[in-house]
């Protein structure tokens, strides 16, 4: 089944970023139906670092769920205050993110990268 | 196979050592790195700086578990790559606790026999604590940032450096805003234990069954909502100080469980057979009386017993004598500093007052008031219209009180959520009130909304109503 909401990802080339304040570039995607739109992801480079204007655009864009790696407890508080899911510490590759979260499957703390097998060590 | 059971060291003893065992005693974090930087192993300090246990994020790359913010300006361990030596630099991270923390960090590669890198050695290092320490104002009266000069903080001043260096628990009493945690701080400061983590657990403000796994940690499945494994803050603490505030809150069964790690030193997470070993040192505090609380069959006995080896008792800010007249003095400067406004004194009947009031509240109180009085008052001169509405409203300010019992003037009740038929001041009040309590909360929202016993939606309307919400 697939969650009708607008989905921000704080991106680090290809994954999520580690870091929510230190982001620089965000994928929005839209899901589709939501104001009748078709699915649509875009992508916006920010013009510097900054936690606070990263927190605006998420609320101008009315975002509704946001995935990224880790954020300080104020701006989590904050965006929870606003009605905006966090699901933080995730870390992966930001498309594998995106099907889960739309799949209904996503959690904070999820790690999504594919994992060398262990040697064993006698 | 887990990451405990390889690396197995062979020859440097007389028998085998696994790596885990060597490094996990170690009070600086330790991560080995293969050479696409991704995690080997961390030993348990790194566990507890980051928040991350070792198993869930084996074979990630590093930038996800410390989370640097070196990581995404220049990888360190890629630095040392091209110097082919150790590398150090000073940062933050961000832990799984979301909470940004000063770091060192050093990143070294490892090579071969052959001389062939096979990866990286990254050490991390909690330096929080020292720049507070070097950020401190050092006030020439009092110890670390606890301010006093009257008998009976001079008395504390000469106790507390002594028991720092032992290890025994400390129970420290007093009543609600006489400064318990930041004695708590000071005497870890000034412990062996400085290196280590400082833990604290407020143990009033979860219910029973969240507050378990909060301390002891859960496996994943324990029970419903149990996604991942959680490292309890018990074990977070290993080689530091746990403090526990509140402990006359934590209910019976509980209490049990911690005598039981106490003993034992060993945390035995929610679901899971396997302990590990915690070595902490322990600090209680409490505003109510356990002796009664034993004797109500609300606190056991023998918990008290095990606490209760050293007790330091803070006395009220109304029994400290002229401590009030510098602290009022050490805030005025506090906050006149930090809101970049000119040094602010204040006008006699405004300091008379504040000398003279008995503050219920103890120091948190003094504190708060100043800080409001110093942000609300435009001129460089406070007077008593710029006291917090609460103080004139129960006529404190116009009538004074009688010290001679020693008993405090009641709180106005808009602090227990009555209203008040108060006519055209009640909306100055509820104002008042909001101001107040967003400053206590440290401006977060959701914390004062609790505290009000409001929802979140009706203190935004009502911050909206009286211009507050930016």
């Amino acid at each position: 089944m697939t969650i009708s909401q607008k989905i921000l990802i704080t991106l680090y080339n290809n994954d999520v970023a580690p870091r929510f304040d230190l982001t620089t570039e965000v994928l929005i995607s839209s899901s589709p139906g939501r104001d009748g739109s078709v699915d649509e992801n875009k992508t916006i480079v920010l013009a510097h670092e900054s936690t606070e204007d990263l927190c605006q655009l998420i609320l101008s864009e009315e975002v509704d769920v946001v995935i990224c790696g880790g954020i300080e407890e104020t701006f989590f508080e904050y965006l929870s205050w606003k009605r905006v899911k966090v699901l933080d510490s995730v870390a992966g590759p930001w498309e594998r993110a995106l099907d889960r979260v739309r799949a209904g499957r996503l959690e904070a703390g999820a790690i999504l990268f594919d994992r060398k097998e262990r040697k064993s060590h006698v | 196979m887990d990451a405990i059971s390889f690396g197995q060291i062979e020859d440097l003893f007389g028998s085998p050592l696994k790596l885990p065992s060597l490094i996990d005693e170690l009070p600086i974090g330790i991560a080995i790195l293969d050479p696409q930087r991704r995690v080997l192993l961390l030993n348990r300090a790194y566990e507890e700086l980051s928040g991350f246990d070792r198993e869930a994020v084996w074979g990630i790359p590093c930038r996800y578990v410390l989370r640097t913010n070196i990581c995404q300006q220049k990888c360190l361990a890629a630095q040392a790559h091209e110097s082919r030596g150790p590398v150090t630099v000073e940062g933050n991270i961000i832990n799984g606790a979301r909470r940004k923390i000063a770091v060192r960090l050093t990143a070294v590669p490892l090579y071969d026999d052959a001389g062939n890198e096979v990866g990286f050695l990254e050490t991390a290092e909690d330096i929080q604590a020292l720049q507070q320490v070097s950020n401190n104002i050092h006030p020439k009266d009092g110890i670390g940032r606890i301010i006093g000069q009257s008998a009976r903080m001079e008395e504390l001043f000469r106790i507390i450096p002594v028991i720092a260096q032992t290890d025994s628990s400390i129970l420290i009493t007093g009543e609600t805003g006489t400064g318990k945690d930041l004695t708590a701080e000071v005497i870890h400061q000034a412990s062996d234990r400085l290196n280590g983590p400082f833990v604290k657990i407020n143990c009033g403000t979860l219910p029973e069954t969240l507050m378990e796994s909060e301390l002891f940690g859960h496996r994943k499945g324990a029970f419903t909502g149990a996604v991942s494994d959680k490292m309890g803050r018990l074990r977070t603490a290993h080689n530091g100080t746990l403090y526990l505030t509140e402990i006359g809150d934590l209910s019976l069964p509980l209490q049990v469980k911690l005598l039981t790690f106490l003993d034992d030193k060993v945390v035995y997470p929610l679901g899971s057979t396997k302990g590990f070993q915690a070595e902490v040192r322990v600090i209680a505090a409490t505003h109510r009386n356990l002796e009664k609380m034993v004797q109500e069959s609300l606190f056991r006995q023998d918990l008290l017993f095990r606490l209760n080896v050293v007790r330091l008792h803070l006395p009220p800010i109304r029994e400290r004598g002229g401590d009030i007249g510098l602290l009022l003095d050490h805030f005025l400067k506090t906050f006149s500093a930090r809101f970049e406004k000119t040094p602010k004194s204040l006008t006699q009947p405004a300091r008379n007052f504040l000398l003279n009031y008995p503050y219920p509240g103890n120091v948190r109180e003094l504190k708060n008031i100043t800080e409001y009085a110093t942000n609300i008052c435009p001129s460089d001169v406070i007077g008593m219209d710029h006291l917090p509405a609460y103080l004139s409203e129960a006529g404190i300010a116009e009538n004074g009180y009688d010290k001679r019992n020693g008993h405090a003037p009641l709180l106005p009740s808009k602090y227990n959520g009555r209203e008040q038929n108060t006519g055209i001041n009640w909306a100055a009040i509820e104002r008042q009130l909001i101001i107040d309590t967003m400053i206590q909360a440290n401006g977060h929202r959701s914390k004062a909304a609790r505290s009000l016993g409001w929802g979140r939606s009706t203190l935004w309307r009502k911050m909206k109503k009286y211009g507050l919400e930016t």
